[in-house]
């Protein structure tokens, strides 16, 4: 009781303590805060999970109108040979009139080769269509058995729930037959 | 109150509508309706099927597809006793080691080695059946729907294309399977396996006795469960209704 | 209210040291001894302790299987083989423990319906509703995770399309995922955690299931009659309904045994005995069957909500506000009346919603061809609708039936109140 009104009567008493009680439980809340982070981020991803992150293909038997799947990251990679017809058929596509609007030389390094993520955008299912002996939907490229999305030769979406194109991961050539991904 | 029956009525019209092109979506034909010995409340494994069965498995499949998850001491259950589990096993060569030297050596089979896989890997087996894998029979007739009647329409199902149906290269027709074009050529031919027992070999036959074996199979465990169910569902009954009629003389001290 | 409740007498010395020092046996005599409860409560009201009971039965065969099972996805379908096939009893433990799943949903969603029909979400026990509410959404997340374990196709890729939700969140929603799956899709770190969690959340359960009966001792059962009941009007729990709700249990254990015993993979599907395989995709993935309803809520949205919400963000948060508007629920029914016994438009709408709970979750399990998207459509419209419009509004607009003066007493309030006098 004395010394409530002790600091009462002490006008900067009351800023001290006021300041010091911020400082005190702020200090507590790094601390919390640095002691779940460990917790948090031990979920991500761990180093031998990331080491797997790349993966190089021959793509020298790959013949014209097939593709092949590989696996990276635990996902499917689709690597198509495109003939003449599926690029142009990809390239002649108006852009404004695709949900994910994007040219097919943005998707490419090189138009013969569609390097694409075979998960389809929607809810993570593997579209058919990368061999040719599969269904590949009303626009030629891929097609997905889940909930019926459509994809055309250069993997964008046409029709169905998927809100956006198969991803194109980073890729490059090593050379004219290697392919690096990751 | 009387749009609110409507609105009942319409919903079950909606309702009535759907169902259609759902039922429509399925191209294959339902399988064959076939009743079988472990059907039922009171259903048990007919043990003579299942050795024959267990026969056309070993002539007919065991080449490409697997029986993972079987050891040979589990064939006692077909009523085989230890000796002939023992001399079936040996039949059989299992990989084992290493060695004292390091190196892995074959062997004779034992009663405790699971059954050895037709091929190294799925890779393998993909490899060297057209670019797909036979399936493993461990657990078939649970991993399809319909379970053993389809397995059963399935290896009766094989038939001509009826005119203009176009069966891919290395397919074959079948009636019962989705899409109709199957990669396994038609496993059972009549007299194509010689029962130990002198039964005659028909493809129902074959294809009634090899299901019976894989049900089996499958479902190890299904007597006991049954039997055990029994108990369990007769000292329920009683119990509950000796709790029904203390529950009602308890609650008359209300009423 | 609970401390109406007389206290234990207790005989024993060795008791009333304990008992002075840490009042757990008078506590425990007051709440499920002596608890004071309305007399009129019919059979729906067996419902809340079969809940209670199922969760323990989950905890217990869960906790053996534990010991046979590997969460590796290399040995994890295998080891439920072995638990199936090798293990004493295994087969019993496991289709105890997965049809258990099944019934426990059933003895929930009854037990919720029940508290709809008869108002007991309303003042004073909304928290005691919302703490339920926590309780379903505890109970999801620990049936999905536990549904990924058995690692078969539909364990893959359920896990897979229901982590992929969590895809829809703007700007972080990718690493959320990642996150989740610790590492770059559904694999072994994402069923290892799984496995951690999915034998961690049943004792969150049994936490916020306390909570709940703490809730619901504060003011006591609501009963069919929706009204206050009066002390003379209520019975001590033991023995009256311990032995209805003994009784109840056998009766339960019995369509549990029909499971268990005679159709044990009725409720599941073919696909998960097969193993699960990242590079096929089953041709049409279904949840379980209690997720059924919520998957075709999800489903539903296949168009942009306004061109700002994404079709795929709006099916998650359409599933998401398909549990969250029940939380809001005691506030969003203006009625005075609990009971629908005496809210003659509100009983039709109450069946309406069950109707429509039944045409989502036929139309969750079917691919979505043909009517059936537009069919969802309507469903979810209605859920929706049924909350957010009808229950305000109806409030205001129903006349309820005259409610009786006390629950032992058939007498209603009004004209009749006279002629009873006489």
């Amino acid at each position: 009781m004395a010394q409530i009104s002790a600091e009462k009567g002490h006008s900067d008493g009351a800023t001290r303590r006021d300041f010091l009680d911020l400082v005190a439980w702020s200090t507590v809340a790094v601390g919390a805060g640095a002691l779940a982070w460990p917790l948090v981020d031990s979920m991500n991803p761990a180093a031998d999970v990331l080491a797997m992150s790349t993966a190089e293909v021959d793509i020298s038997q790959v013949p014209v109108g097939s593709g092949v799947t590989v696996k990276w990251r635990g996902k499917p990679v689709f690597l198509r040979h495109r003939t003449e017809a599926e690029i142009e058929e990809a390239r002649a596509v108006d852009v404004s009139d695709l949900r994910d609007p994007q040219t097919d030389d943005a998707r490419v390094v090189k138009p013969e080769w569609l390097v694409i993520v075979g998960i389809c955008t929607h809810l993570g299912c593997v579209p058919l269509g990368n061999k040719p002996s599969e269904q590949r939907g009303e626009f030629g490229g891929y097609f997905c058995p889940c909930h019926g999305s459509h994809y055309d030769t250069s993997g964008r979406i046409r029709r169905g729930p998927a809100p956006t194109n198969l991803a194109v991961p980073e890729y490059e050539f090593t050379s004219d037959t290697v392919v690096r991904i990751g | 109150m009387r749009k609110i029956t409507h609105r009942l009525a319409a919903l079950a019209l909606l309702l009535g509508a759907a169902a259609g092109p759902a039922m429509a979506a399925g191209d294959a034909p339902a399988p064959i309706d076939k009743s079988w010995p472990h059907e039922g409340m009171f259903g048990t494994y007919d043990r003579a099927a299942l050795q024959r069965g267990f026969q056309v498995y070993q002539s007919v499949c065991q080449g490409c597809h697997g029986l993972d998850y079987i050891a040979f001491r589990n064939l006692e259950a077909l009523g085989y006793d230890a000796e002939e589990v023992k001399a079936i096993a040996a039949q059989y060569t299992v990989v084992d080691g290493p060695d004292d030297q390091g190196e892995m050596f074959e062997r004779p089979g034992r009663p405790s080695d699971r059954k050895p896989a037709p091929y190294p890997n799925d890779a393998a087996a993909a490899a060297a059946n057209g670019g797909k894998a036979p399936p493993d029979l461990s657990l078939i007739t649970k991993a399809r729907v319909s379970g053993e009647d389809y397995v059963y329409s399935l290896l009766v199902g094989y038939e001509e294309a009826p005119a203009g149906f176009e069966v891919s290269e290395g397919g074959y027709y079948n009636k019962y399977f989705p899409g109709h074009v199957i990669a396994m050529p038609p496993p059972l031919y009549p007299e194509g396996v010689t029962y130990d027992d002198g039964t005659t070999a028909s493809v129902e036959q074959m294809a009634a006795d090899v299901t019976q074996f894989l049900a089996w199979a499958a479902e190890p465990k299904l007597e006991a469960r049954k039997q055990t169910g029994l108990k369990v569902m007769l000292f329920l009954i009683v119990a509950a209704g000796l709790l029904y009629a203390y529950k009602r003389r308890i609650w008359s001290r209300i009423h | 209210m609970a401390s109406d409740a007389p206290a234990p007498v207790l005989k024993s010395g060795v008791l009333r040291w304990i008992d002075d020092r840490l009042p757990i046996v008078s506590w425990g005599y007051k709440e499920f001894v002596a608890y004071p409860a309305p007399k009129n409560l019919n059979y729906f009201w067996n419902f809340g302790s079969l809940a209670g009971i199922c969760l323990l039965l989950q905890i217990m065969t869960g906790i053996v299987l534990a010991m046979h099972y590997t969460p590796h996805t290399s040995m994890a379908f295998e080891s439920v083989e072995h638990i199936m096939r090798d293990v004493n009893f295994g087969w019993l433990l496991r289709y105890a423990h997965a049809n258990g799943a099944s019934m426990f949903f059933i003895v929930v969603y009854i037990h919720i319906f029940r508290g709809l029909y008869y108002g007991s979400y309303k003042a004073p026990r909304e928290l005691l509703w919302m703490l339920g509410v926590v309780i379903l959404l505890l109970m999801m997340a620990t049936a999905f995770m536990g549904y990924v374990l058995p690692w078969g196709q539909m364990s893959f890729w359920g896990a897979t399309v229901i982590t992929n939700l969590f895809s829809a969140i703007p700007l972080v929603g990718e690493s959320i995922v990642t996150w989740l799956w610790g590492g770059f899709a559904v694999d072994n770190p994402t069923l290892n955690r799984f496995f951690s969690l999915h034998y961690l959340m049943p004792f969150v359960i049994v936490a916020v299931v306390f909570l709940h009966i703490l809730a619901l001792h504060q003011f006591g059962s609501n009963n069919p009659v929706g009204i206050e009941v009066s002390k003379k009007d209520k019975i001590p729990f033991h023995p009256y309904y311990t032995v209805k709700d003994l009784f109840g249990l056998m009766v339960f254990l019995l369509v549990f045994g029909g499971f268990v015993f005679y159709a044990p993979n009725m409720l599941g599907h073919p696909d998960n005995y097969i193993p699960a395989d990242p590079l096929v995709t089953p041709p049409h993935i279904v949840p379980e069957w209690y997720f059924l309803p919520f998957y075709a809520i999800l489903r539903s949205i296949t168009f942009d909500i306004f061109w700002i919400i994404p079709a795929k963000l709006g099916g998650v948060l359409a599933m998401f506000g398909a549990i969250a508007v029940l939380f809001v629920l005691p506030w969003l029914d203006t009625s005075k009346v609990r009971s629908a016994r005496f809210r003659p438009v509100y009983k039709w709408l109450f069946w309406l919603l069950v109707i429509d709970s039944f045409i989502l979750g036929y139309v969750g399990s079917q691919p979505p061809e043909g009517l059936l998207p537009t069919i969802g459509l309507i469903a979810t419209i209605y859920y929706f609708a049924h909350f957010l419009v009808i229950l305000p509004l109806l409030g205001k607009l129903e006349r309820p039936l005259p409610l009786p003066e006390s629950i032992g007493s058939p007498v209603l309030r009004g004209g009749m109140t006279a002629q009873a006098a006489e």
